[in-house]
């Protein structure tokens, strides 16, 4: 396809597509990934992960936590993946899991900073979005609604911006 | 069992969960832990616009839709059921910032003082949450992932645009909370 060569987020720059599968499941299968989201959106709610507050002692170097939760986190996936590509694990499914280089581009600087202002006003990130709405915020649909937007409009300027 | 489900969790459980997702995802299907793709395969779904960016078979994502969709459940069970009956704790400097702007109301995750329906029809709210909302949207995908894509995945396999990245999203909150927030919420 012609359109893949001017495609600047190439694969390996996206959890887009960088996985598909040879195998074909029923949609149904995908049940299993909403049960770990659903293990996802309850730890998010119980270690304040989705909290405003929480956030905002992070970029005030007021708490431990959040550096302390996304600290583990990191080492814990580390070690697996450090793991599975030792010990070539395969899925449950017996595929191979496979893993693609990211490859470095301006964006990940500017859309990165971006992020990062948008983060410390909405004190989310798109995860805990969907958490706070689960969890009464009915008003974070607005956040969510305009996320969507900016996605949106970034995909329609994308060739304009420097990558 | 349940008395310590809802107090809230010490910051080496969570972490230690989130860390765990990443090699569960890998394992279940091969799936690459992230979340702000999604918003993508939604405007792919819903508003493709014939913009290339979006004209993709945002079906074969759908695991990472049936994902979020889980967390709000999530999100659900865990305020319907497992909800911590004492109050969030607030650093005390921060507390004191905040009730400089009005904000006195500690008592949500979410500040409802900055985040309501009511709030949308303010200058600060509706900053807040639609130019907030916006900014998230645009940089994450102008960055190719978020938290969850970025610094949990990309540095789990020791990926190091993710880490610049990663610096990058804590430059811009640093920035945000201590230099330009304060004359947002002063509105």
């Amino acid at each position: 396809m012609k359109q893949k060569e001017t495609d600047f987020e190439v694969r390996s720059l996206d959890t887009m597509c960088v996985n598909e599968s040879e195998l074909v499941h029923p949609w149904w299968y995908n049940f299993k990934y909403a049960a770990v989201g659903v293990i996802f959106g309850i730890v998010f709610i119980k270690a304040e992960i989705i909290s405003w507050f929480r956030i905002q002692e992070m970029f005030k170097l007021q708490s431990f936590h959040m550096y302390g939760v996304i600290g583990t986190a990191v080492v814990v996936g580390a070690i697996s993946v450090f793991l599975i590509k030792k010990l070539k694990i395969k899925t449950i499914h017996g595929e191979e899991i496979t893993f693609t280089n990211k490859k470095f581009n301006k964006g990940q600087v500017y859309g990165g900073l971006i992020f990062g202002l948008g983060w410390a006003i909405t004190g989310a990130c798109p995860g805990p979005l969907f958490a706070q709405l689960g969890s009464g915020s009915l008003a974070v649909i607005v956040v969510i609604a305009s996320a969507i937007a900016g996605t949106w409009v970034y995909g329609k300027f994308r060739d304009q911006l420097p990558h | 069992m349940i008395e310590t489900l809802t107090q809230p969790w010490p910051w080496y459980v969570a972490g230690t969960i989130i860390g765990l997702i990443v090699p569960t995802l890998l394992i279940l299907g091969n799936r690459h832990f992230g979340i702000s793709a999604n918003l993508r395969h939604m405007c792919a779904a819903c508003f493709p616009s014939n913009i290339p960016f979006f004209k993709y078979d945002w079906k074969k994502e759908s695991w990472n839709l049936f994902f979020i969709g889980g967390i709000l459940v999530g999100g659900i069970i865990s305020t319907q059921y497992l909800n911590s009956p004492d109050p969030v704790v607030i650093h005390p400097d921060l507390a004191k910032d905040l009730t400089q702007f009005g904000i006195t109301d500690f008592s949500g995750l979410v500040p409802v003082q900055l985040f309501s329906f009511d709030q949308l029809f303010t200058v600060r709210g509706l900053i807040m949450m639609v130019g907030g909302g916006f900014l998230v949207g645009f940089g994450t995908r102008y960055a190719g992932g978020c938290t969850s894509g970025h610094a949990i995945m990309g540095l789990s396999d020791l990926q190091w645009p993710s880490l610049v990245a990663t610096i990058c999203f804590m430059i811009g909150g640093f920035l945000m909370t201590n230099l330009i927030l304060p004359y947002i919420l002063a509105l």
